[in-house]
């Protein structure tokens, strides 16, 4: 089945919607709207207002809320109309839903999706592009997921929703309907905590997540004459497949890492200081980053271009990094 | 009300007192770490709201409300041993006070951003409606916590769908050291309850039989499906915010004069006044309550502490060892 990225969103949850009578979706426009992209679209009509909600304004209440349902069992998707707007909602999500489990010393479960489109290229300016994923892989007691692929939007989200813990779900709206693929008719899910090798070499590894997958291959695929890369896509944030990095740094000795998100405090200094500490003795180069530059993503498009990391500039690091 | 009746709501708020106050000797002589938020002066409240409640019921207490919690089912042992920082605490050492809820007899543990449970309330009271279940969520906020953004996003979205949930604030009039006209522009935190479109009733939170009847009204206007109500319990807190505040920001007088409402004093000259012998139930139930209290105590103070590594655990549902070579 030909789906776009946005297209296996909807269908994760209208399946799951389907499976379990426990799962409900609640957001800011989702139902007679179908949610600002349509990631919901039809899902109200299906299932029900009772359990594909409209929200009032207030992020705070949506996470809160869903607290308060997964203490009862359910199992609620909360979407974030741009995760941009989490910063709203953020005391509920770090201080009440991941501390959920532990202050109850293990009496309960906290079983909800936080999901949102998340990323910039889009020329969506400051409220409209941001990547706060580091700020939530800060926190013990939280999963995060960032797919690249329609197949991994769907698993993801599918397994995301079926998960016991609170998962944070970014999804790339430039992908939204940029990529299409073949994805199966059948039932599937992809674990969360499990990297994806997307790419096997010998000369260099990239280590991604997101929109920024694209490129890279696309980048790989450009200079494959030139330099033989592995692509990792790392998929799952919190807690990072540090067997898959570990494994491909000591095969290939250098490493980039390349994200959307802004480079200082980002997933990529962590992903560099593992690799300092434990593959020390395999590295060939100093573990490189490319990732936006540290400010805010900017509207107008000569600006945005020249934040955010393209094939360009992959290129040039790659360069840069089988030079040594 | 029953003979029986008034004897058992004597005893709660006789316990209450005892437990609390015996947690503010322990925190004086040393013996505990962390803030104690003692809720001597409030008992009528949590009493008045709890009692009548159904096992399937859910609280979400606030930070003073130890009350609410013994009220509502919790194990005299376990609350102890959870302010001790012990393993048998409802948080197994991982917090203390009530950050730990006792979810098997529906009492929700806080974070300290006061008023965070308005929304997890609401959220629970709206699957209490879906479902058709006739189960109340009862959500206590002090009047500084009314100033939160969580708590306007709560109460508006509860009066969207009148969810059965009472939103009880209560105000004693000192949010740490800032007082209520420095905190709101209104007389009463209940007034808001017109803006969320549902009742807002004002009661003296010291008097336990006028709790007991506008919390009586709330809940079964909230289990027939009617929704929400907004209820402010005017009363006062004897100690200061927590044991180390001396409350220095108000006047003894002003203490003095609340002394003389007390809530148990109040359920004394009642009881007095239906004939009852209430020097022998004086006594009676203090020898029943000290009894409950040392209980609790010895078993806290026998509580082996959590080891070290076991910080590590109740994180997540399946362990995720990040440290892994």
């Amino acid at each position: 089945m030909l789906v776009t990225y946005i297209e296996a969103i909807r269908q994760a949850m209208d399946e799951e919607l389907a499976r379990d009578k426990n799962v409900l979706l609640m957001g800011e426009d989702v139902g007679v709207l179908g949610g600002a992209f349509k990631a919901t679209a039809g899902l109200q009509e299906k299932h029900g207002a009772d359990r594909v909600v409209d929200m009032p304004i207030s992020e705070s209440l949506i996470v809160g809320a869903g607290v308060g349902l997964a203490v009862q069992g359910m199992r609620p998707i909360l979407e974030i109309q741009f995760i941009d707007f989490i910063s709203c909602g953020f005391d509920q999500v770090v201080n009440s839903a991941a501390t959920l489990r532990y202050r109850h010393g293990g009496q309960t479960a906290c079983p909800i999706v936080v999901r949102g489109p998340s990323g910039g290229g889009v020329h969506g300016g400051l409220y409209h592009s941001q990547n706060p994923e580091a700020w939530f892989c800060h926190v013990p007691g939280l999963k995060v997921v960032a797919p690249a692929t329609a197949y991994d939007a769907k698993g993801l989200l599918k397994s995301a929703i079926r998960d016991d813990d609170p998962v944070i779900y970014f999804e790339h709206k430039f992908l939204y309907r940029r990529i299409k693929e073949e994805i199966p008719a059948e039932e599937y899910l992809v674990p969360i905590g499990k990297a994806a090798l997307r790419k096997e070499g010998r000369d260099l590894t990239v280590i991604t997540y997101g929109a920024p997958l694209h490129a890279v291959m696309k980048a790989a695929r450009d200079m494959a004459s030139e330099v033989d890369i592995e692509v990792i896509d790392l998929r799952t944030l919190l807690p990072i497949d540090w067997p898959a990095v570990k494994a491909s740094v000591r095969k290939t000795g250098k490493v980039l890492i390349v994200h959307e998100a802004r480079l200082t405090g980002g997933i990529g200094g962590e992903v560099a200081a593992r690799i300092a500490q434990d593959c020390f003795e395999d590295l060939d180069g100093p573990v490189m980053r490319l990732c936006a530059r540290d400010v805010h993503t900017p509207f107008a498009p000569a600006m945005e271009e020249y934040v955010l990391p393209n094939q360009e500039k992959i290129c040039e690091a790659i360069r840069k990094l089988a030079a040594y | 009300m029953t003979e029986q009746k008034d004897r058992e709501l004597y005893r709660w708020l006789r316990l209450i007192r005892e437990f609390e106050g015996r947690i503010s000797a322990l925190d004086k002589q040393g013996k505990l770490m962390g803030g104690v938020y003692s809720g001597k002066g409030q008992e009528a409240v949590t009493v008045g709201f709890c009692h009548d409640l159904r096992w399937d019921d859910w609280i979400f207490p606030l930070h003073r409300d130890l009350g609410a919690f013994l009220v509502k089912g919790a194990d005299p042992r376990r609350l102890m041993a959870q302010i001790f920082g012990k393993r048998d605490g409802y948080a197994k050492g991982k917090d203390s006070y009530l950050h730990g809820g006792d979810l098997s007899n529906g009492i929700f543990g806080a974070t300290s951003c006061l008023g965070a449970t308005l929304p997890v309330a609401a959220g629970m009271a709206y699957k209490f409606k879906i479902r058709k279940e006739d189960r109340v969520a009862i959500a206590f906020f002090g009047e500084g916590a009314s100033s939160r953004g969580d708590a306007h996003e709560a109460m508006n979205f509860a009066g969207v769908h009148k969810l059965p949930v009472i939103f009880v604030c209560e105000n004693n009039f000192y949010a740490y050291s800032t007082p209520n006209e420095l905190q709101f522009g209104v007389d009463d935190v209940a007034d808001r309850a017109a803006g969320y479109g549902f009742k807002g009733e004002v009661v003296s939170g010291n008097d336990l039989h006028a709790v007991m009847k506008t919390a009586g009204k709330a809940i079964d206007r909230a289990r027939r499906g009617d929704g929400p109500t907004l209820v402010e319990c005017k009363t006062y807190r004897y100690h200061g915010h927590s044991e180390h505040d001396r409350a220095d920001y108000r006047t003894e007088e002003e203490v003095i004069t609340w002394e003389s409402r007390d809530p148990i004093s109040q359920w004394e000259n009642y009881l007095e006044k239906r004939k009852y012998d209430i020097a022998a139930l004086k006594k009676e139930t203090t020898d029943e309550v000290l009894r409950i209290v040392e209980d609790a105590v010895a078993f806290a103070e026998a509580n082996p502490a959590p080891e070290g590594p076991e910080a590590m655990e109740d994180l997540y549902a399946m362990p995720i060892d990040t440290e892994a070579p």
